[in-house]
């Protein structure tokens, strides 16, 4: 188990003109035993960022310490961590116990050890019934779980997921969400999940860095990403639906977007006008789609109701007010969020 | 199809029957006459029916012992010199092939399109193009009437290559990476994995191969001068006597259906790995 640490990491392909750069930059520290979520749309970078740590990406300039270890130059194998793939990569010819085994034979560990371990790890998985098949006769849970023990009987200091549930059914995705929690209590080593999915980066991080374009939007817990937005990018991605990030409210001031999220308007006798457009039924709430009363412009504003709250005629006229506490400010020009304003 | 209209499937098994019947008519007379005495193959109508003398035939062939004129070199010791050529042909193109299949698609060296491009475009120019250059190496090499000789010319594959790369090309690259991370090597990840899985590949290959191996006959003709380096296919040939002298038929198809006895085996024991690969696909 160890810490992680990245200065100032940047991947740039090809070179001189050409260089097509694709991270700019990422700083973190993780501390022993975190279970960090990278989360981002795709094409952020947050899957290259997670192969330079694996060494399958070569670092284009920065620092990678996994302890006090400098990693950059060290071939994967010896980097002492261990990656579960998004396909899972399980060598097809082999049996699950020799998927698992295999890394282990390569590092010359004795087969009584490669055994004990690979049944340990079978029996925290459920795979024991499993391990004299070959990877097709698997269904894709079980061949997740395979991609897991592979993992975990390297005895790592640094777990890597690389979208690991993106393969599975939504059911199935829940479970191994859970699963993957119980194990990281269990084991406690340092992990990092690559992830395009909000829930999953809310429910498994304990802090969680949200990409965009190469660049570190914001680094922090769960509860800090979603009550402290530091951009706007932070705070339409992380949300479902998203942060209203209005720059016409009644009260707006010029460069300064105001960011409520849906759930944070409440339904007034006065306040903001909106006249409504749309609205969702979407089981447990509704969604109401408006735009403002006062001005022209076609910012939409949508509020989150209870679904006991009756919905409002399409075209009549809504009042709204946003709880104060609830209120985001950021910097037009820039996307920074805005403090004490 | 499910198609179920009874004209159909008659319609279809007679073209069928006809086709096997062109195919297998002439195999059927090499037969024939290869179990009568030379002078009952000679006479017109041919006999269409087994004779008596299939044991006397195959032996005399298979030693080599007779009396009529043309090459006298035992069967017995041109299927030894085909088989080994075939199969050094078949070992050696697969063995080449799949090599640098694997550099040209797994490692990143300078001018490697370009190698690839050069390998590529050999497949444009079969044996017979280069043959007059090839025989002069060789020659020069001393290499005449050697397996040596019968083989290396023929190992280098292009198609064999090109198969190989179209193949390791689908295999995920995740595969790959994820030996890296479990510390295997190149040359590791290659035996270990990459061969294993493409076991029906090369089983396939080696069928096409080894035909094609046995069934070499203009190079053998040109760099083999002596009766022992015949491959069986030259030593057919070389029976046949031109001129007035009598050719003894008989014993040239006994040792024409003996040379017909090897590709045979090997398409038919290799079918059931080429239908089990087929069954469970390893990917």
């Amino acid at each position: 188990m160890a810490s992680l640490e990245f200065s100032n990491l940047i991947k740039r392909y090809g070179t001189g003109k050409t260089a097509n750069q694709v991270i700019h930059g990422v700083s973190a520290s993780i501390t022993d035993g975190e279970f960090i979520v990278i989360v981002g749309p795709s094409g952020c970078g947050k899957s290259t960022l997670l192969r330079m740590v694996a060494g399958l990406e070569e670092v284009s300039s920065g620092e990678i310490r996994i302890g006090d270890r400098l990693v950059n130059g060290l071939e994967p194998s010896e980097r002492d961590i261990a990656m579960v793939f998004q396909n899972y990569a399980l060598y097809p010819h082999m049996t699950v116990f020799d998927n698992m085994a295999y890394g282990l034979k390569i590092a010359k560990i004795a087969p009584a050890e490669i055994r004990a371990r690979v049944n340990k790890a079978a029996a925290i998985l459920e795979l024991a019934p499993y391990l004299e098949r070959k990877p097709r006769a698997l269904s894709g849970g079980q061949r997740q779980r395979v991609a897991m023990g592979r993992a975990i009987v390297r005895q790592p200091q640094v777990f890597l997921f690389d979208e690991p549930l993106s393969n599975l059914d939504a059911k199935l995705r829940a479970q191994t969400r859970l699963e993957i929690q119980k194990l990281h209590r269990e084991l406690g080593i340092t992990s990092l999940f690559v992830t395009h999915d909000q829930v999953e980066a809310m429910t498994l991080a304990q802090r969680m860095i949200v990409m965009n374009g190469g660049v570190m939007e914001q680094f922090g817990t769960p509860e800090e990403v979603y009550t402290r937005p530091a951009t706007t990018f932070v705070a339409s991605f992380i949300g479902s639906p998203p942060m209203n990030l209005l720059k016409n409210a009644p009260d707006a001031k010029a460069g300064v977007i105001t960011g409520v999220r849906p759930e944070h308007l409440d339904i007034t006798a006065s306040g903001w006008g909106l006249k409504v457009e749309a609205v969702e039924m979407l089981g447990a709430e509704r969604l109401i789609y408006g735009r403002w009363a006062h001005s022209q412009s076609d910012e939409t504003v949508i509020v989150r109701t209870e679904e006991s709250y009756a919905p409002p005629a399409v075209g009549v006229t809504l009042f709204v007010t946003p709880r104060a506490d609830r209120i985001h400010h950021f910097d037009a020009a820039t996307g920074r969020r805005l403090e004490n304003l | 199809m499910v198609e179920r209209r009874p004209w159909l499937d008659a319609l279809s098994h007679l073209v069928l029957i006809l086709g096997v019947l062109v195919v297998a008519f002439p195999v059927y007379i090499a037969f024939v006459a290869s179990t009568h005495i030379a002078q009952e193959v000679v006479q017109v109508p041919m006999p269409l029916l087994p004779g008596a003398h299939l044991w006397d035939n195959y032996a005399m062939a298979w030693q080599g012992e007779r009396q009529g004129s043309g090459s006298h070199a035992s069967v017995g010791r041109m299927m030894v010199v085909s088989l080994v050529c075939a199969l050094s042909i078949a070992i050696g193109k697969i063995a080449i092939s799949v090599l640098s299949a694997f550099a040209i698609v797994y490692f990143r060296f300078p001018l490697r399109m370009a190698f690839f491009w050069a390998i590529f475009v050999t497949l444009m120019l079969p044996v017979e193009v280069r043959i007059g250059p090839t025989y002069q190496v060789v020659a020069d090499l001393g290499l005449l009437n050697s397996y040596a000789g019968l083989t290396i010319p023929l190992i280098a594959s292009a198609t064999a290559t090109f198969l190989f790369r179209q193949f390791f090309l689908s295999v995920p690259d995740e595969l790959a990476e994820a030996a890296r991370v479990d510390g295997a090597g190149a040359m590791r990840f290659f035996i270990d994995i990459l061969l294993p899985l493409s076991k029906t590949t090369m089983a396939a290959l080696f069928v096409i191969q080894f035909i094609y191996g046995w069934n070499q006959y203009l190079w053998p003709l040109l760099i083999t001068t002596k009766e022992n380096m015949y491959p069986v296919v030259i030593g057919i040939r070389q029976m046949i006597s031109g001129g007035d002298a009598q050719t003894e038929w008989n014993i040239v198809l006994a040792t024409a259906m003996l040379a017909m006895l090897p590709p045979a085996l090997v398409v038919m024991l290799m079918q059931k790995w080429f239908v089990k690969g087929l069954v469970d696909t390893e990917k």
